[in-house]
């Protein structure tokens, strides 16, 4: 062969083109709070520009799709669907592992997030990969693969445009569906000119035109493609995958490995489920009716086929998702990772995805993170949403969001993670307006200073107990009419 | 006492903790809208707070205690609605004090309690005949806030705005973020303070705010929140529960 790998065509990226992910560990997560990240996006005008941008679009795309569609009585269906699928899930993921191992898939089963980096990392070595590329997974995020990859000398190229964004920047998604939707298109414009040595024109066309480029190189010197999964489709075994870029068919149809990595909880029963469930997916993901791409992958190549992978490893996470079965928050595994949710979340909207501070933000991220990595790294978070129910009301499998965030502020209290100060205020307070008389006092008081300390009816800053509050508000105390 | 409608005309009112410190105003106008009416009304004495902070802050036990209180006091034996000026408490006693009070004495009680309960704005919409009798007229352009908790758990949209359109005068404008959340959501709006104002400000910011003079809610909580940041921005335009603009519009 004279040709050597690396002139295939494209054109290749220079070492060091990608920055090393930022991950954040346990330590990071459960020593910042949710505050001081959030302050973080906030004080950046246009990463929040963009986001309320972003998703006002995306939200008013979904809703659009769904018009003249009896689109309650599908997301019933839906749930129903996502319900019974997860009650069974160990009976239909033995049928799908049947299936799956049948066609020749290799399936492997990853109890948590290291046995998971060791997996794909043993089967990288055991298949000599030195190079990957890979598309958009959240699973892959959840078990910080690309870092652990790297550490054994792979190099990884995220194929997504969004994820190669993030990649090349060093950032994090920040978003399930729009990584980059943190991002604004100039900031991108200058970071591939950079990349590319020379000012790109300032269009779309343009930037996407470089990021192929440089990707159809990598795709055509890879070794594998790993790959996350939107469903497991038990009756078949089958890993589906929807994109809208054609990269995840390429991931997973031209190295000569295939990794999927795909949470157990994707599982579908049966490939009839998905005339319900993927346009919810899409309409609620992207507002399309279905995406450019839908991959159904069944097995390595078989010997009639004249392409796909010679090998095709499904590593199934778990990762704290069979521990919530049959429990109280079981219905977070209902999750079809859509981002409808934190499209319409009001505080994701302020303050993005990394303000959650680990994989997923918006409200699952808020109930997702204290399940998966336990209340001292996320139980904060299920306060750090208003209660709203905007999220209720858009899930496309009708999580009950609100619910679950308010049982987490349950389980935080009883599990002690309170801090003493807000348990002996509320026991205080507890105390005291239990009693109608005491009440009566305390009312009267408060009004009573209310009144003395307040100026023309406005508390404007600083009042002992309520600076918190009166920071970036007044308090109006108002006079009474007579 | 009921009318010849059928409808209720002698009504109790629980004020709720905000109505009884910071929104005593609401609770005045509230009165007066109903004695315009002729409908009687009574505040049931010990009423306390509904338990909210506490329960939607994950303290099932205080909240009991608190709500206890406040349950004693509103299960007198009547068959009276028990009227509240705010979306928010209404929807905990009607929806969430089931839960709260699951499994202990009191369930059939909040139960009793619960059934009794209305929205302010959805017990007026039931009234707009006689309302607009009284020919109330304001001249002002309007715009109404949904409170999250009346809009999503207790499903109340059209009430208040049926309500508004009985007054002479009143120009409602929908606003574009009228559904969005104004960021005070009880507690957080302490825990969050830099995030809950900003989600103020996402509300302020709307364009339609231009054309309006006044911001009108069911809420006292949202008004807290919107009145004082519009106070601290100095935005001109005024947030005033929806019982104290009726009020205004029937002087
Ligand atoms: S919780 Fe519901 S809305 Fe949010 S990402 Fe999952 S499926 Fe989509």
């Amino acid at each position: 062969m004279s040709a050597t790998r690396e002139d295939v065509g494209g054109t290749p990226l220079p070492p060091g083109w990608a920055q090393p992910a930022h991950q954040p560990d346990a330590f990071e997560i459960s020593t910042t709070t949710f505050e001081q990240r959030a302050t973080e996006t906030m004080a950046r005008p246009f990463a929040r520009r963009a986001i309320a941008n972003a998703t006002d679009h995306a939200a008013a795309l979904t809703t659009a799709r769904f018009v003249g569609i009896d689109h309650d009585a599908l997301r019933d269906k839906a749930r129903q669907i996502r319900a019974h699928a997860i009650a069974n899930l160990p009976d239909y993921l033995d049928q799908w592992i049947d299936a799956a191992e049948a066609h020749g898939t290799i399936v492997h089963y990853a109890a948590d997030e290291s046995e998971a980096r060791r997996i794909v990392a043993q089967i990288c070595r055991d298949e000599a990969v030195t190079r990957v590329v890979k598309s958009k997974s959240m699973a892959s995020e959840e078990v910080s693969l690309n870092s652990a990859l790297e550490a054994i000398g792979i190099d990884i190229y995220e194929t997504d445009l969004g994820e190669f964004v993030v990649q090349a920047m060093g950032d994090r998604p920040g978003h399930v569906i729009a990584p980059i939707l943190h991002r604004t298109k100039d900031e991108v414009h200058a970071l591939f000119s950079t990349m590319a040595g020379r000012e790109l024109p300032n269009e779309a066309e343009a930037l996407t035109a470089f990021a192929r480029d440089r990707l159809r190189h990598a795709f055509l010197t890879a070794d594998a493609g790993i790959s996350g999964g939107n469903f497991l489709i038990a009756e078949t075994g089958e890993v589906l995958l929807v994109t809208n870029e054609g990269n995840g068919r390429l991931t997973t149809a031209l190295p000569k490995i295939h990794i999927a990595l795909v949470g157990i909880e994707k599982i579908v029963p049966r490939r009839r489920d998905l005339a319900v469930l993927l346009p919810l997916l899409t309409g609620h993901g992207t507002g399309q009716q279905i995406t450019t791409y839908v991959t159904m992958v069944a097995g390595p190549r078989r010997e009639q086929e004249p392409d796909g992978p010679e090998r095709m490893h499904v590593v199934l996470l778990d990762a704290g998702r069979s521990a919530l079965l049959g429990g109280e928050f079981e219905e977070a595994l209902h999750c079809i990772r859509c981002g409808a949710c934190q499209n319409v979340c009001p505080v994701y909207r302020q303050v993005g995805g990394h303000a959650y501070g680990w994989v997923y933000g918006g409200p699952i991220g808020a109930v997702l993170t204290p399940l998966f990595r336990g209340q001292v790294e996320g139980g904060e978070l299920a306060h750090a949403t208003t209660l709203c129910g905007a999220c209720d009301d858009v899930c496309p499998v009708k999580i009950p969001l609100h619910d679950l965030l308010l049982g987490l502020r349950r389980r935080r209290d009883e599990e002690g993670c309170v801090p003493r100060s807000e348990q002996l205020a509320f026991a205080l307070w507890g105390q005291v307006w239990s009693r109608p008389l005491l009440y009566r006092a305390s009312t009267a008081v408060a009004r009573g200073s209310l009144r003395v300390i307040a100026r023309d009816g406005v508390l404007s800053a600083k009042a002992p107990l309520l600076r918190r509050w009166t920071a970036g508000r007044d308090l109006v105390v108002g006079r009474r009419r007579s | 006492m009921t009318d010849d409608a059928g409808v209720s005309t002698a009504v109790q009112l629980f004020p709720t903790c905000l109505g009884d410190v910071l929104a005593r105003q609401t609770v005045d106008d509230t009165e007066r809208v109903l004695t315009a009416l002729g409908i009687s009304h009574s505040r049931p004495s010990g009423t306390t707070c509904c338990g909210q902070p506490a329960f939607n802050s994950g303290h099932d036990h205080p909240a009991r205690a608190v709500a206890k209180a406040t349950l004693r006091a509103l299960d007198d034996g009547s068959d009276e609605p028990i009227l509240v000026p705010s979306g928010s408490c209404t929807s905990m006693v009607r929806l969430h004090w089931r839960e709260l009070f699951h499994g202990t004495p009191e369930a059939e009680g909040a139960l009793r309690v619960a059934r009794r309960v209305r929205e302010l704005s959805s017990y007026l919409a039931e009234h707009t005949e006689a309302l607009r009798a009284l020919k109330p007229t304001l001249a002002v352009r309007v715009g109404y806030h949904d409170s999250c908790h009346m809009l999503r758990e207790l499903r109340i949209k059209e009430a208040p705005r049926q309500v508004l359109a009985t007054i002479a005068g009143v120009e409602l404008i929908e606003l574009a973020s009228s559904e969005r959340c104004c960021g005070f959501g009880g507690t957080f709006s302490g825990r969050y303070p830099e995030v809950s104002v900003a989600m103020a400000d996402a509300k302020i910011d709307d364009l339609e705010f231009a054309k309006i003079d006044v911001l009108v809610s069911s809420d006292p909580g949202c008004l807290m929140q919107l009145a004082g940041r519009m106070s601290r921005q100095e935005t001109p335009v005024r947030a005033v529960h929806l019982a104290t603009l009726l009020c205004e519009a029937l002087a």
